[in-house]
């Protein structure tokens, strides 16, 4: 079992035909992953990765009955990208895309309050449910199928908490990249509340970071809802130097808010498990799990 | 991107924010020439340096003569400026502002920033001008009033107008305080910016309100919107590595400690500079190399890392995903072949044909130390670091 992707996944790719949406959803669609179509403006009719090409996303869920998209579009024309995924009426769009304006990013959250669509980034990894469906541009064959639920904010890193996994005999559910950036769609509390409700979900890693209060939100949630499954977490940027921008546009300490050691004891105080080594989260899991 | 507060203040201009007139000068010669077209009484002299605090670190003073003038532009242009912002190294001052005196009636703080929380621009004012902001947002939060901003509509006419009703301004100058918010509104969203602050926003004697100070900083992900903001940039004020390392695509903010790491990804980057503080020594950088780590960024990488004398000892870690690792190693064999590194080198590889990049490693006649987990490399890279034997 697995959260938002899997089995009942149907894919499209907006930008299927551009460099990196043919990279990656090559190696998406040689996972398993359901890929029905793809987007790009110009080249309907074409065909991309055997699979058909349309003009926009509303002829491509038209025809194929997609109901998820990822977008490898440039930052430019990425929130449009993702409105118009929205406004066809697709349930999930994950943007994989780095660079988005803030400002437009400000105008795709008000827009996606009038419809259902879920999003997940940008400036992410994407989302993968081990064995099923991989949407994004991790490595596939390190995740093993299991009882996981992984949340990063970022890369990587993410890749390294799910290698500490499997080396801990722990495979996962879903492991999902919310994203880098200040704006972002799906957070850690949206996934948790589906952690919550996936019976095949045991335990969740949350990988965060410095910048923003999103771990201290998550903190709050986490007590004030009763979430009964054990968490770990590792916050990345313990060291990092206040007012500098850590590589995502989202970590960064700005007036002595969003510090690691304020994330970490808001955490700590919410029974949550914290890897003080970011070599140690897989072995905290596990502990977690099972003493 | 940061900018001065003069290049501020030309923006400001085209936009019709209200500024005392003011005219920027990089040599005394030019200072002179600005008091004499000013023709004030008094007249401000303001080191331009991409930090806050300038006048309590002794970058801002009044000038009422010309020999004045000619005295503090000479201390002022020159001086190593340092402010709570600066850190102890300070930063030195190479251009000033001069700028005709004001009659203060009042002083207050309005500011534009992303509220990441409802992701929404908010608009602040306080009636705690001329402080440090953060200082009133800790202390005292209920003396910061704010305004968030619907992204289609823009600042309402009705919440300009409410923001200066909270500063208790009388009805004739809310006529000048809405004009001016209403302008800043327009300059923060029209330029892309990421921050816009006014500390302080002034009434003057003649009940007009204007804006003396200026912190503007742009979206870098915006820029490609405005390429006449390229010309703005300062390079002299940022640091001369991070500035060539940006000009190869990489990210990297130069540290004070003597592990150089080198990594891919923002998030392991800097939880490769935590995991070395956790075995006891102190990261030099943070280093990102990006998704792709070929030979060039490798070898790019390398130079800036050993650009930093401090360094003692290099780490690189990589978890190969869409790069392979072998790709990877054969990077820093390549690099290392045409760069002089004479510092242990700890390589971990985890990942996309980790094994076979291991292999490369092991059978290179190059001296590395190739860890087996992460912490390894950490404990690896902190021992050399300190001289030891590993």
């Amino acid at each position: 079992m697995s959260v938002l992707v899997g089995q009942n996944t149907r894919l499209i790719i907006q930008g299927i035909t551009g460099t990196e949406g043919s990279f990656h959803g090559k190696q998406i669609k040689d996972y398993g992953t359901n890929l029905v179509g793809g987007v790009t403006p110009g080249k309907g009719g074409q065909t991309a990765l055997d699979v058909p090409v349309y003009n926009t996303v509303r002829e491509a869920k038209k025809n194929t009955d997609a109901n998820t998209s990822v977008i490898f579009v440039p930052p430019k024309f990425a929130s449009g990208a993702i409105i118009e995924a929205a406004e066809a009426g697709l349930d999930l769009v994950i943007c994989i895309t780095e660079g988005i304006p803030t400002k437009d990013m400000v105008k795709v959250n008000k827009v996606l309050k009038k419809y259902l669509t879920r999003l997940i980034g940008p400036n992410c990894p994407g989302i993968i449910s081990p064995g099923t469906a991989k949407i994004g541009i991790m490595p596939g064959f390190i995740h093993e199928p299991g009882h996981i639920g992984v949340i990063s904010r970022s890369g990587t890193l993410t890749y390294e908490a799910v290698h500490q996994l499997v080396a801990e005999g722990l495979g996962q559910s879903t492991s999902v990249g919310i994203g880098g950036d200040p704006i972002i769609g799906t957070t850690f509390i949206d996934m948790l509340e589906l952690f919550a409700e996936d019976n095949d979900t045991h335990g969740v890693v949350l990988i965060g970071e410095i910048g923003g209060s999103a771990e201290e939100e998550t903190a709050q949630w986490v007590v004030e809802n009763n979430f009964t499954k054990p968490i770990t977490a590792f916050i990345a940027g313990q060291t990092a130097p206040p007012g500098r921008r850590m590589g995502h546009a989202g970590a960064i300490i700005s007036g002595g808010q969003g510090t690691a050691a304020d994330k970490i004891s808001a955490l700590k105080e919410a029974g949550i498990h914290i890897a003080e080594s970011p070599a140690e989260i897989g072995k905290t899991m596990h502990n977690a799990l099972y003493s | 991107m940061k900018i001065h507060e003069y290049q501020a203040k030309e923006l400001f201009q085209e936009y019709n924010v209200r500024i005392p007139e003011s005219i920027p000068a990089f040599t005394v010669e030019e200072a002179l020439e600005a008091y004499d077209k000013l023709n004030r009484d008094t007249v401000v002299i303001k080191a331009q340096i991409h930090a806050g605090g300038r006048g309590k670190g002794g970058g801002v003073k009044l000038a009422h003569t010309k020999e004045e003038v000619k005295e503090l532009a000479d201390n002022i242009l020159g001086m190593n400026l340092v402010t709570h912002q600066t850190g102890p190294e300070g930063k030195e001052v190479q251009r000033l502002l001069i700028e005709s005196g004001v009659n203060i009636r009042n002083e207050f703080y309005a500011g534009i920033v992303l509220d990441r929380i409802k992701k929404q621009y908010v608009f602040m004012v306080s009636t705690e001008g001329g402080i440090e902001i953060e200082k009133v947002a800790a202390e005292t939060p209920e003396k910061i009033i704010k305004e968030w901003i619907e992204p289609e509509d823009g600042l309402t006419q009705e919440q300009a107008v409410s923001l200066g009703q909270s500063l208790n301004l009388t009805e004739r100058q809310i006529v000048s305080s809405t004009d001016i918010f209403m302008a800043l509104w327009n300059v923060f969203n029209e330029m892309d910016c990421s921050l816009l602050e006014i500390n302080p926003l002034v009434v003057t004697q003649e009940n007009e309100v204007m804006a003396l100070d200026a912190k503007m900083n742009f979206d870098s992900s915006a820029l490609f919107r405005h390429p006449e903001l390229n010309d703005l940039r300062d390079e002299s004020e940022e640091d001369p590595s991070e500035l060539k390392a940006s000009k190869h695509q990489l990210n990297y903010i130069k540290l004070d400690g003597n592990v150089g790491c080198m990594v891919n990804g923002a998030g392991l980057a800097m939880a490769t500079m935590d995991i070395i503080k956790l075995h006891g020594g102190e990261p030099a950088n943070f280093l990102d190399v990006g998704g792709v780590a070929n030979p060039e960024t490798v070898a790019n990488g390398f130079k800036i890392t050993l650009s930093d004398t401090n360094v003692k000892s290099i780490l690189i870690n990589i978890f190969g995903g869409i790069v392979r690792c072998d790709r990877v190693a054969q990077g820093v064999i390549d690099a290392m072949e045409t760069i002089q590194v004479n510092l242990p080198v700890i390589v971990r590889l985890e990942g996309t044909n980790a094994k076979k990049a291991g292999e490369l490693l092991n059978n290179s006649p190059l001296d590395f130390l190739v860890a087996d987990s992460l912490s390894d490399a950490a404990e690896k890279a902190v021992i050399a670091a300190k001289g030891g034997v590993v």
